[in-house]
């Protein structure tokens, strides 16, 4: 098949949908490539660096899409493009299904199959084409940068000779992709970090990145985050208003801000209201990474920097993976490319749009003339269902002292009862056994004890070697023999002769071989 | 020289045996720990050789050297996949020993009480040991002796068997006559019959029908046994060869041999305790033969399992960090150690946390996956045993698996109604990925379903595993 990116027509947008990169990984597929002459320029991939790799450089939009069958975009197309859709055709762009309904029906009306890369099915399988995760990555990232554009200070604290600089104080609200993609940028860079989000579960996650868990104080049923594919829903007056107040409390520290609150199909819910913003300090920056839904806080002006009074910068831009477009490109169409593996699962350049295959069916928006939206539920759970954790009953220090006497006790009157038993067994043994016979034994029950003792500390990664060399002395054996050769019957050295043979093979082979294993283990 | 000068040198023997078994207990310390016991060796024959009572030194030492020639030259040149065989074969080799040793003491048990007092004062070593029993202490020759062989006749036959499972030359299934256990119950009953009547005198046909008793026990008890069990077998029958050992040390009132015996019959039984508690289940539940008796309908498996080719799993590698491989007995059969070391060495100098982990019962002898890495260059300090790396499956990239099945098996956690419900296993599929490279799609030794085929993050690397890794070399080396 033949598939092709256009040049992206959105005003400021400087991502593209191939990459040289991704390129050669469609080739191997057996697809063949086509470029729109200054499609990757924005994004700093020149035409001649699609060529060195064998892309098609065309000229113009119109003859892109005359010329390719798979049409790969990152925004949805606007009205001109889908004009240029027809049956047989196949777009894979972003779509936003349900906010774009006329969207929709257009591209249903031209025959062409539509897959939304914000549609992919979030299951393990189809991480890899996980668009909307990719760029919410590069959003987190490019947030805290943008914030530390804007913001005065250091974000590590130094001891510095011309004196002490403490730390940038940093609150991500949400922890999604992006606010924990923003979590890690600004634990590297050195701030306290501090992190917020209404599902408890990803506490764990907060934590592994570096930041600290802001926790609420209140009880109610926690969230669970599996029911809905791992996205946060909407929660009740009650809480809004306890983590509000938690907000209230945190908003004169803070010097960073960085908002990633999204509900999917909503309006962004305002977290960080305009008395929070005036109670923080001057020069303090808020970055609202859900200002393209409203905003998280009440301030925020969709694409637009802010300074409000009290010298808050308020940061509203919405076109972060943009601003790192070389960096998104990358990512973007290393989704797609994964989604071009799904569909052509013969690697022999055919597609296969399989509507059985839970990913690409989840994905597709429209096809053969017809809206496949929404999807059904998926066969397989997203994520599996946090199960309600055991809480370990706490044992009062009484409790744990009785347990550990009861314990010890019954291993006291164990080993009392085995020695009784065993002493018993052993008097009653001496009884009618002779002297001779009780002086061997005792060692012989020494032995065991000993045994017992060294076995235990035996490595388990040296068991081969202990086989081999209990082996090699367990023909002791010999020395019975040895001691039968000076028999005067010659059946009996006959016999010894042969025991003494085979107990020779044994020792010599038994240690040898140890020698060889031993030797074989090193250390890096 | 004089009897007390062979007794100190038991003495020391003894000591040097003990040291070189606790040496073992580190692979830097082992090293050294060998010496001890090869050292403790040749001063016990040398002392048994010099000591009161030997006739034919010169016949023995040339037997000796033969055997220990012919040892060394099978020692140099065994594979060390091949190791749970000698292992096996050396056993029975001690186990022939105990009995024709046991054959010899009642030969001289009979022959010795019936000389003159003068004839008897002429007597050395063994002989002249007899010649001094009290009639009470003949009887309780008797009854050692009787143990000694029955001990050895059974690990005999029984490590011939083993052998033979190991080494593919018997079938390795599960096998036993018509009637089962009730054989062996009914041949080891028979057996006690035969020492009342030896006891009392009967000739010598009671301890020549025990022995063929015996042989056909080791026999039959070890063709019962599947392939897996095998490292329950093997330490089994260690422990077994140890125990002979003792048994004739006491007829022949050798404390060393005692020591020794006891040793080895410890250290066997330790390891059989150690291997049964690594597969959940009790040791007679081992020797009885194969899994069983589930309390209920298994869990249904869903999903399908879903291959991959080299080139996926050599992307996977590329991009992750941590790595951690579980090597099975499959990995020996193909042969694929060095393609596995090399896999390593080119993964961790491209800086990436590669380790492996080994589950006690990996492989066919206890210790099996380790002696094969360490013989392909794999570092000790990153072979991990199941309890040191479990916890560190959720922080890992990507896990593979190489030749087991049941020890990876989730169905040990998740379903209580799987045959091997509560064995403890190695939790890979917690790691973000898993590649388990496998012949085909069939199940392992138990004939268990493995869920972890079916996992979302699982994927399977089809063909034989040295031929795969080898491939997947290639790919990641350009």
């Amino acid at each position: 098949m033949k598939i092709g990116a256009p040049k992206e027509i959105f005003e400021g947008e400087a991502r593209v949908a191939l990459t040289p990169d991704s390129a050669v990984q469609l080739q191997k597929l057996g697809h063949i490539c086509f470029v729109e002459a200054g499609a990757g320029h924005a994004a700093g991939f020149e035409d001649s660096a699609y060529e060195a790799v064998g892309v098609t450089v065309v000229k113009g939009a119109e003859a892109l899409f005359d010329a390719v069958d798979v049409v790969a975009k990152v925004r949805p197309p606007v009205d001109a493009e889908v004009a240029r859709l027809k049956a047989g055709k196949t777009l894979i762009s972003f779509f936003y299904p349900a906010q774009n309904k006329d969207l929709l029906e257009a591209a249903k009306a031209t025959g062409a199959n539509v897959i939304a890369m914000d549609m992919v099915p979030r299951i393990s399988r189809a991480q890899k084409m996980d668009a909307l995760s990719s760029m919410a990555n590069i959003s987190g990232y490019r947030a805290v940068i943008e914030a530390g554009n804007n913001f005065g200070r250091f974000f590590t604290g130094q001891v510095t000779a011309a004196g002490k600089v403490p730390p940038a104080k940093v609150l991500i609200v949400g922890a999604g992709v992006a606010g924990l993609a923003a979590i890690g940028a600004s634990t590297a860079l050195g701030a306290i970090t501090y992190a917020f989000d209404v599902r408890p579960e990803v506490a764990e996650q907060i934590e592994s990145m570096g930041a600290e868990f802001v926790y609420l104080d209140f009880e109610e049923q926690a969230q669970d985050g599996a029911a809905t594919g791992g996205y946060a829903a909407p929660s009740s007056p009650e809480f809004r208003e306890a983590q509000l107040k938690k907000f209230r409390e945190l908003a004169p520290q803070m010097d960073i801000v960085i908002t990633t609150a999204l509900i999917p199909g909503r309006d962004a819910p305002i977290l960080w209201t305009r008395d929070m913003v005036e109670a923080m300090k001057r020069g303090s920056v808020i970055v609202d990474l859900a200002a393209e839904r409203g905003g998280n806080c009440e301030l925020t002006k969709k694409d637009e920097k802010i300074v409000t009074p009290n010298g808050v910068t308020v940061i509203g831009y919405t076109d972060f993976p943009s601003r790192m477009a070389q960096q998104s490109s990358q990512l973007y169409s290393t989704n797609i490319r994964h989604m071009m593996t799904d569909l052509t699962p013969g690697k022999d350049g055919v597609v296969v749009h399989n509507m059985e295959d839970d990913v690409i069916r989840g994905a597709t928006v429209t096809f053969d003339g017809a809206i496949t939206f929404p999807p059904p539920p998926p066969k397989i759970a997203a994520i599996a269902a946090q199960k309600p954790k055991e809480k370990a009953k706490v044992l009062t220090p009484e409790e744990i002292r009785a347990a550990e006497k009861a314990a010890f006790r019954k291993e006291t009157r164990n080993q009392i009862l085995m020695l009784g038993v065993g002493g018993v067994a052993l008097l009653a043994l001496g009884l009618v056994a002779p002297a001779s016979f009780m002086a061997h034994f005792i060692v012989f029950a020494l032995s065991c004890f000993v045994g017992f003792q060294v076995i235990w500390n035996v490595s388990h990664s040296l068991h081969t070697p202990l086989m081999a060399v209990t082996n090699a002395i367990s023909s002791i054996i010999i020395l019975g023999a040895l001691l039968q050769m000076g028999s005067g019957s010659f059946l009996v050295i006959l016999l010894s002769a042969v025991s003494v043979f085979m107990a020779g093979i044994n020792i010599f082979g038994g240690f040898m071989v140890t020698r060889r294993m031993l030797a074989m283990f090193q250390k890096s | 020289m004089e009897f007390g000068f062979t007794t100190a040198a038991y003495v020391v023997a003894a000591v040097l045996f003990i040291l070189s078994l606790g040496g073992l207990s580190g692979q830097e310390s082992a090293k050294r720990a060998v010496w001890y016991g090869i050292v403790g060796m040749a001063l016990a024959v040398a002392a048994t050789l010099v000591g009161p009572g030997q006739g034919l030194w010169v016949l023995s030492l040339l037997l000796l050297g033969a055997g220990g020639f012919y040892g060394m030259k099978v020692a140099k040149k065994v594979q060390m996949t091949e190791m749970p065989q000698l292992v096996a074969a050396m056993h029975s080799l001690v186990g022939l020993a105990a009995v024709l040793v046991g054959y010899n003491a009642y030969i001289e048990s009979v022959r010795v009480p019936g000389m003159d007092e003068a004839a008897k004062a002429a007597l050395e070593g063994f002989a002249a040991l007899v010649a001094h029993k009290t009639p009470t202490e003949l009887a309780i020759l008797r009854v050692e002796l009787f143990l000694g062989v029955f001990i050895g006749a059974v690990t005999f036959t029984g490590s011939i068997i083993a052998f033979g499972k190991l080494a593919g030359k018997v079938d390795t299934k599960a096998k036993k006559l018509p009637g089962g256990h009730l054989l062996n119950a009914t041949a080891a009953l028979t057996s006690i019959a035969m020492l009342v009547l030896f006891m009392l005198g009967y000739g010598t046909w009671p301890l020549l029908v025990m022995t063929l008793l015996a042989l056909f026990i080791g026999y039959h008890l070890i063709m019962g046994i599947g392939g897996a069990d095998m490292p329950v077998v093997v330490s089994m029958l260690n422990s077994y060869s140890g125990w002979a050992a003792a048994a004739i040390g006491f007829s022949l009132g050798n404390d060393l041999l005692i020591v020794t015996g006891a040793l080895v019959g410890s250290s066997g039984a330790i390891l059989s305790y150690i291997m049964c508690k690594a597969m959940n289940r009790s040791f007679v539940s081992v020797i009885l033969g194969g899994f069983g008796n589930t309390s209920g309908p298994a869990m249904e498996v869903a999903g399908e399992q879903v291959a991959i080719d080299a080139q996926g799993v050599a992307d996977a590698l590329n991009e992750a960090d941590s790595i951690i491989i579980i090597p099975g007995y499959g990995m020996a059969v193909a042969q694929a150690q060095m393609a596995v070391s090399e896999l390593t060495s080119v993964l961790r100098g491209r800086g990436k946390t590669v380790r492996f982990a080994i589950h006690p019962v990996a492989g066919r002898l206890p210790g099996h996956m380790n002696v094969l890495l360490a013989e392909a260059k794999v570092p000790y300090d990153i072979v991990l045993e199941m309890d040191e790396i479990n916890e560190d499956f959720a922080t890992t990239d990507v896990a593979i698996v190489i030749g087991s099945n049941d020890i990876v098996n989730p169905a040990a956690q998740e379903d209580p109604n799987s045959p091997i419900a509560g064995m403890p296993v190695l939790e890979c599929w917690k790691a973000k990925q898993v590649f388990v490279s496998k012949r085909g799609q069939g199940t392992g030794y138990s004939g268990i379903e493995n869920p972890l085929f079916y996992k979302e993050n699982t994927r399977m690397f089809y063909g034989d595993a040295k031929k795969s890794l080898e491939e997947l070399l290639h790919l990641i080396r350009h």
